[in-house]
């Protein structure tokens, strides 16, 4: 509905309102707008104080050698933080494990959350209860499932290590969090289970605004379940299911809790969060963990606009 | 006959996947459980239900470490971080969802942007921020900067339910000559109850779930919320293997979300879908 529209709208049941039009709007459509700022006004201000001005006093900070110790005395070192975080082979282990992590764990939960919402699609009796059973993992805090998952998979007295002992899988227990070969795939895995039923109700939200006259048409055409899938269920829901691949790959990308449970600060799978949390916390350097956040904050946009130009995503809900 | 069969097989094999899927979403949560459930030495076997189930963990947890106290601190944090949350976003979803002005798609990608980037993004000017304020390791500290990332998921979310109700409604009330704080508070919050549970919901469980500023910003045992506490749970000696106690702490704090889950359930998918799949 355009300005015009509404203040069109607004003097046909107010005529009054039509007698104080200035420059095209009724005086009523004024006192709106300057009721809209005012109700913003708040919330802007709280985000600004919240967000902006932490995110811009990390950049500065990133071309400063400021310590935690004591942030006001500081001197201005340009991009030597940045220099120092080149060089780091810690900081490019940590992007190629986040990258890895995101992607691979990304690419496991939409394949399983896809054959999960086609399950719960089709017609079967219990679905309120089965969805009940999926949000469990997801209201589970983070922390905790990284836990749980740590005891179940301890090399000593896990549940997973007895299991594929006794059925004769493997011969001596694996260290699955302790080793480095295997660290991150077990991150990962924790991850998929925790963030599967998540993509999945996501998906069936789309999978069910799929009218299904669409269907039947597809069978009167004679298409097999695999060709309607794939020419007619994966594009209508696109749009959707991309939506839902961004949220989930932005939330990969800054991945802290997990790995930091798990595994500590280990280099294996520490993300580029744990190195920045580390250098900021641990090592007191407040320069270098400032700097590899920006560096953080720079690859996460990229990443968002990669996606949502190779995706075309479309935030046509609260945004047009 | 045989298509009777493969239906039925079928229909066997669709039962089976869906037995699979639950196992695999709720095993983990009752081993949790039974771990907690098992003292001493049973911890270390793999029985599925405890033998002699005790609550020695229970109550170690409580008498060892101020774990009421960490329950009470993530409802304090988490309740105030909703109640101003909404506060704010309802009067923002008004203006973003129901009138028309210059600034306003800027202001919605900024929102869309805030959610979006990372928290460690922040850490050290929120640090800061928190120190200079003398909020560091006191709960309202948490409170502030949790509004990062429960502030643009409401607002974003309740600005989608906003733009759905009829306009009707609102011309109706503004040809009585109602203003448009009088309208909000009298026509539109009460027909945005649903949509308010539902968000507040979703944010109390974000903010209960927060690790990274929960460690950061707070020092003392006594000021941890929960998910800290249980991140760092300790043995009462250097020799003691704490998982029984912190499978006890998992479940406490997992089960009444559980509870609210299963209650809420259709109004948390709708919710999830606003906030995500619509955009």
């Amino acid at each position: 509905m355009s300005v015009a529209g509404q203040a069109a709208g607004r003097t046909a049941i107010a005529p009054a309102a039509a007698t104080a039009r200035r420059g095209g709007l009724s005086g009523m459509e004024i006192r709106r707008q300057r009721a809209a700022w005012l109700f913003l006004a708040p919330m802007l201000v709280v985000l600004a104080l919240v967000a902006g001005w932490p995110l811009l006093r990390t950049v500065y900070y990133a071309f400063t050698d400021a310590t935690l110790f004591d942030l006001d005395y500081h001197g201005f070192v340009g991009l030597l933080n940045f220099r120092f975080l080149a060089t780091d082979p810690d900081w490019w282990r940590a992007v190629w494990n986040t990258l890895l992590f995101t992607i691979v764990s990304l690419a496991l939960e939409t394949a399983l959350g896809l054959i999960i919402a086609l399950t719960l699609d089709a017609r079967l009796r219990g679905r309120g209860p089965l969805r009940a059973a999926m949000l469990i993992p997801w209201a589970i805090p983070t922390v905790v499932s990284a836990q749980m998952w740590g005891w179940m998979l301890h090399d000593q007295y896990g549940v997973i290590n007895a299991v594929l002992l006794s059925l004769g899988i493997i011969a001596t227990p694996w260290a699955w969090v302790a080793d480095p070969s295997l660290a991150l795939w077990s991150v990962v895995a924790v991850d998929v289970w925790k963030t599967t039923p998540f993509m999945a109700l996501l998906i069936l939200a789309a999978l069910q605004l799929v009218p299904g006259a669409v269907y039947e048409a597809a069978k009167i055409d004679g298409l097999g379940p695999v060709g309607t899938f794939f020419r007619i269920t994966l594009p209508l829901i696109r749009p959707g299911l991309m939506v839902a691949v961004l949220f989930r790959a932005l939330d990969a990308l800054r991945v802290f809790d997990l790995m930091y449970v798990l595994t500590g600060n280990s280099p294996s799978t520490a993300s580029m969060s744990v190195y920045a949390r580390q250098q900021l916390v641990d090592f007191q350097d407040v320069g270098m963990g400032s700097a590899a956040a920006t560096f953080l904050v720079l690859i996460v946009a990229a990443c968002a606009a990669l996606i949502i130009t190779a995706g075309r995503v479309r935030f046509d809900s609260a945004g047009s | 006959m045989p298509r009777g069969l493969r239906r039925m097989l079928g229909s066997i094999g669709l039962y089976l996947l869906v037995a699979v899927i639950v196992v695999y979403t709720v095993f983990p949560f009752y081993w949790a459980v039974v771990s907690s459930l098992k003292g001493g030495q049973a911890l270390f076997g793999t029985e599925l239900l405890p033998r002699d189930p005790d609550l020695r963990n229970y109550v170690a947890l409580f008498r060892d470490q101020p774990f009421g106290r960490n329950i009470l601190n993530s409802v304090f944090v988490a309740g105030s971080v909703v109640a101003v949350s909404l506060a704010l976003a309802a009067g923002a979803a008004y203006a973003l969802g129901r009138v028309r002005f210059r600034g306003r798609a800027p202001i919605l990608m900024v929102i869309l942007g805030v959610s979006m980037f990372p928290q460690v993004a922040v850490l050290s000017g929120m640090f800061e921020l928190i120190r200079w304020l003398g909020l560091y390791n006191n709960l309202l500290g948490l409170t502030l900067s949790y509004l990062i990332f429960t502030l643009p998921f409401t607002v974003w979310v309740l600005t989608t339910f906003m733009r759905e109700l009829p306009k009707e409604l609102e011309e109706a009330a503004m040809m009585d000559g109602a203003t448009p704080f009088v309208t909000i508070t009298r026509v539109f919050l009460p027909l945005m109850g649903p949509a308010l549970a539902t968000t507040g919901l979703l944010a109390f469980i974000a903010a209960w779930n927060e690790f990274l500023f929960a460690l950061t910003f707070t020092l003392t045992n006594e000021m941890r919320t929960v998910p800290v506490a249980i991140a760092l749970i300790t043995g009462s000696s250097a020799f003691e293997l704490p998982w029984g106690r912190i499978m006890a702490a998992s479940v406490i704090v997992t089960v009444p979300l559980i509870l609210l889950v299963l209650v809420f359930q259709r109004r948390i998918v709708s919710g999830l879908t606003a906030g995500a799949v619509k955009g």
